[in-house]
């Protein structure tokens, strides 16, 4: 390792001067009511997403990909989520005004505290070493505990935060529990080392239970079943904008992290771990979609949604091969624009403290804002996999892939209960076109109208024109599966 | 020196003792606690593991793991006061305004 090896941390080492400086501005006595910091945040994420291309370019030429002790790499797959988890962040800061100059609170806190989360994500993604990782995750996830309590004075929204700590915090014992078992048995925690040290060796009970314990950790950071209850009670208490953080980049974070593990560190024991999976995605699916039908809440309904979309993403890891690793990139992408749109929309109903929740707020959109209505029909549609929107193209990969390396049942299941997902996701159409009523008036910021209308153009343009996205995670996709492939002769 | 078996022994109930008590226990501070036990037990594993292995990489993962720990704990302190000044309680089955 030597000085220039930092050029790998580049993005990183700026992002976090930049939270920490984030940190400091009220102690030097800012006295307006903080206008600025959304300004100052979006300025540093742009640095950083600017200093991610250099670095990259820096690294095209060189040998290794992996630096600081083979801890940290910034290959292609890290780039592409790096740069998709800054665009989700920037959006959220974008979607959090309004919810900031209401609530009063300090916004440098609330952006340096999402800046750090986002460090912690942009770090996880790119460790292979299961201690970067563990680190990286949990900077994100002690982040997203204190956001998610940042309304403080609403009941409600301390409460999710308590019940996300607690769960948060199991859930990452869990994990280091597995992960010392793996330890215990491969002899390192560096993913290339698990890699070369579980290809010689026979299924045993102790890498098993490691494997199970490190997958159910992981399970519960994206919210799959058995390991979702979390989720729809902290999705209603958190902040809307925090909801639609939540929901998006720490999602899509949890979905990179699992898919590195698995797809670079633990393929040699695919069977033994593909059947579990494929139990815990089913289960996600099925509980997700039917739980979702009976909610009137819409925060509660999109938590459900969430889950089922976890169970629909864990295809891609289960099926381990090209088609899989390129659903979940692709899927994670239109699934987190199709959200970020989505809350946006509810967003600019959020008026009177709690509105916009219910899906009776969306009673007579169509009269009151036919643009965004169109915009959460085209929203919906593309969670819901129907073309021409980009959530087709990505469920096509998922199912695909499920269906190629013999998980037909599973992809029977998700082709049916996407039909049952199109069933609550068309009651908000219905309630905004066919409804009367204006229980939630409509009043859209600059930077929510931004969020929805650069959403609803990358969610119809990816799905009309999918090409340069699939070319993209194709090459983005091809360093992580090059292992897989070696191992499975190359199905 | 006892075998390592002994210690991933110990790890373990260590470990089960602590799941136990964060779904039996209702006050939120031991709850707390049983999260730190539950965390301690992976150290004695790691640091055992580390010993039998000859390699340091699992004494060093149990620092980082202390360390984190410890920003955990300020974390859920945190919010359990914020819990105590909304509901002057700090029993888990006080927060129910969330049907979850």
């Amino acid at each position: 390792m030597t000085w220039s090896d930092t050029v790998f941390l580049l993005p990183e080492i700026i992002l976090t001067l930049g939270a920490s400086a984030l940190l400091f501005v009220p102690l030097i006595g800012e006295r307006g009511a903080g206008r600025s910091a959304k300004w100052w945040t979006l300025v540093i994420l742009g640095i950083t997403a600017a200093s991610v291309i250099v670095s990259s370019n820096a690294v095209v030429g060189m040998t290794q990909t992996a630096t600081f002790a083979a801890m940290f790499a910034l290959d292609s797959f890290a780039i592409f989520f790096k740069l998709l988890f800054l665009f989700a962040i920037a959006m959220v800061v974008l979607m959090s005004e309004d919810f900031l100059r209401e609530s009063r609170y300090s916004p440098w806190e609330y952006y340096s505290l999402l800046a750090f989360a986002l460090c912690g994500m942009m770090f996880m993604v790119s460790g292979v070493h299961l201690i970067s990782i563990y680190v990286g995750l949990e900077l994100m996830s002690l982040s997203s505990y204190i956001l998610a309590g940042y309304y403080k004075n609403e009941q409600k929204s301390t409460e999710a935060a308590m019940k996300y700590f607690i769960l948060g915090a199991v859930s990452s014992a869990i994990l280091l529990y597995g992960i010392s078992l793996i330890y215990g048995v491969c002899g390192s925690l560096n993913l290339a080392d698990i890699d070369r040290a579980m290809s010689t060796m026979i299924t045993n009970d102790a890498l098993m239970v490691g494997i199970m314990l490190l997958g159910a950790g992981l399970c519960f950071k994206i919210a799959a079943v058995p390991f979702h209850v979390w989720t729809p009670d902290v999705y209603e208490g958190a902040p809307t904008p925090i909801t639609a953080f939540l929901s998006t980049a720490s999602k899509a974070a949890a979905f990179s992290i699992f898919a590195r593990i698995f797809y670079s560190g633990l393929h040699h024991f695919q069977l033994d771990w593909s059947s579990v999976l494929a139990t815990v995605s089913a289960l996600s699916m099925i509980v997700g979609n039917l739980a979702a039908i009976t909610q009137n809440n819409l925060k509660r309904m999109l938590a459900y949604s969430s889950i089922a979309h976890a169970g629909y993403a864990l295809l891609g890891i289960i099926s381990l091969n090209a088609m899989g690793i390129r659903g979940v990139l692709l899927y994670t992408l239109v699934y987190v624009l199709a959200n970020l749109g989505i809350w946006a929309v509810i967003l600019m109903l959020r008026r009177h403290e709690y509105a916009g929740e219910q899906v009776d707020d969306f009673d007579g959109l169509y009269r009151r804002a036919p643009f965004w209505a169109f915009a959460m029909v085209v929203f919906l549609l593309s969670l819901g996999g129907i073309p021409p929107t980009a959530g087709f193209i990505g469920k096509y990969f998922l199912f695909a892939a499920a269906v190629q390396s013999g998980f037909g049942w599973l992809a029977i299941i998700a082709v049916l209960m996407s039909a049952v997902s199109m069933f609550y996701y068309l009651r908000i159409v219905v309630a905004m076109y066919l409804k009367e009523g204006a229980a939630a008036e409509v009043s859209a910021s600059g930077s929510l109208r931004f969020v929805a209308a650069v959403c609803l153009a990358a969610t119809l343009f990816l799905g009309v024109l999918p090409r340069p996205l699939i070319d993209q995670v194709t090459y983005s996709s091809r360093r992580l599966l090059v292992r897989a492939l070696q191992a499975d002769g190359g199905r | 020196m006892p075998s390592t078996e002994a210690y991933l022994m110990l790890s373990a109930t260590l470990f089960a003792i602590g799941l136990v008590g964060v779904v039996v226990r209702r006050n939120m501070i031991t709850v707390l606690m049983c999260v730190e036990l539950m965390l301690n037990a992976v150290n004695i594993n790691l640091v055992a593991f580390s010993h039998r292995l000859a390699s340091l990489e699992g004494q060093i993962f149990a620092i980082f793991v202390i360390a984190i720990a410890a920003g955990e704990a300020a974390v859920g302190l945190a919010i359990i006061i914020q819990l105590y000044r909304a509901k002057s309680s700090i029993n888990v089955d006080e927060a129910r305004t969330l049907n979850g």
